[in-house]
């Protein structure tokens, strides 16, 4: 099924509060092998000019996935989940996410296509504190394999 | 740290090598959310046409990442990031894993201290990223 070129520009209601706790920006840095302090030592942050720990760059995709995942649940959509593979991703960093933000993602579908036979969809969700300050946007471009 | 005054068009990055391992996948699994099974088990793999258990994309890209933050010394200047995710990285189950080479240069320099990297990540002699590219702050 072709994507409905109508959806570009739909927006979610936003997400509950994601609130960012220092053991699992830790947890994440480790995990993708980084052992820079200022990823778990709030002293090192500090010194480095930061209020608390900040998150490794793409720790973003934590929050940023599972919000965009609203768009698949639309029945407006009608994209079959189990099709889906991860495409591109971009990040823009407003300021780096930090332990004790509390965040607000917002979805948007940013844009819809059909190339042959494969259904494009670019999830947008701006990541906010709870009173409205920019931190990250993500863009997800997800496809949707056809049948053939 | 490397400053703005330390680089020009064409700076080279340390070249890196990352060895990944399934037990490295499971780690990822839990710190990131993503439990999809085709990064952890054989049979689902290969049931949706896989040749095996493939790293999740958005690990590849934080290793990819990892070359510029480590780089620059500062995770925190790492302004804009960008990928394609175009071939997957398999990983065997064995002790040695696979190894994912990451290599960037200095494609431009751009105004208040900010430089665009260009990366070029490989797996098993293939690209597995494209387009995957970094804008940071050096200071």
């Amino acid at each position: 099924m072709a994507l409905d070129r109508t959806l570009v520009g739909r927006s979610y209601p936003p997400s509950a509060v994601y609130e960012v706790g220092r053991a699992k920006l830790a947890e994440f840095a480790t995990a993708i092998g980084s052992d820079d302090p200022v990823h778990r030592d709030p002293e090192a942050a500090r010194a480095a000019g930061y209020p608390d720990v900040i998150a490794p760059p793409t720790f973003a995709i934590a929050v940023t996935l599972e919000a965009a995942m609203v768009v698949l649940d639309d029945p407006d959509v009608g994209i079959d989940y189990s099709r889906v593979v991860h495409g591109e991703q971009r990040f823009t960093h407003h300021r780096p996410i930090r332990a004790g933000d509390r965040l607000v993602a917002t979805t948007t579908i940013d844009a819809a296509r059909s190339v042959a036979g494969n259904d494009l969809l670019t999830a947008r969700v701006d990541l906010t504190t709870e009173d409205g300050e920019a931190v990250c946007t993500s863009l997800s471009m997800l496809v949707a394999r056809g049948d053939s | 740290m490397i400053g703005a005054a330390d680089v020009a068009v064409d700076t080279e990055l340390p070249e890196r090598v990352f060895r990944v391992t399934r037990a490295d996948l499971v780690r990822y699994a839990g710190a990131s959310g993503d439990f999809n099974p085709i990064h952890w088990n054989e049979r689902v793999a290969t049931g949706v046409g896989l040749p095996g258990v493939i790293a999740h994309g958005m690990f590849t890209m934080a290793l990819a990442g990892r070359a510029v933050t480590d780089w620059t010394g500062n995770p925190g200047a790492l302004l804009e990031y960008q990928v394609r995710f175009g071939r997957p990285v398999v990983v065997p189950d064995d002790d040695s894993g696979a190894e994912v080479i990451v290599r960037g240069r200095v494609a431009a320099l751009l105004e208040e201290d900010r430089v665009r990297v260009d990366l070029t990540v490989t797996a098993g002699g293939e690209k597995v990223l494209s387009l995957a590219r970094a804008v940071v702050r050096l200071t």
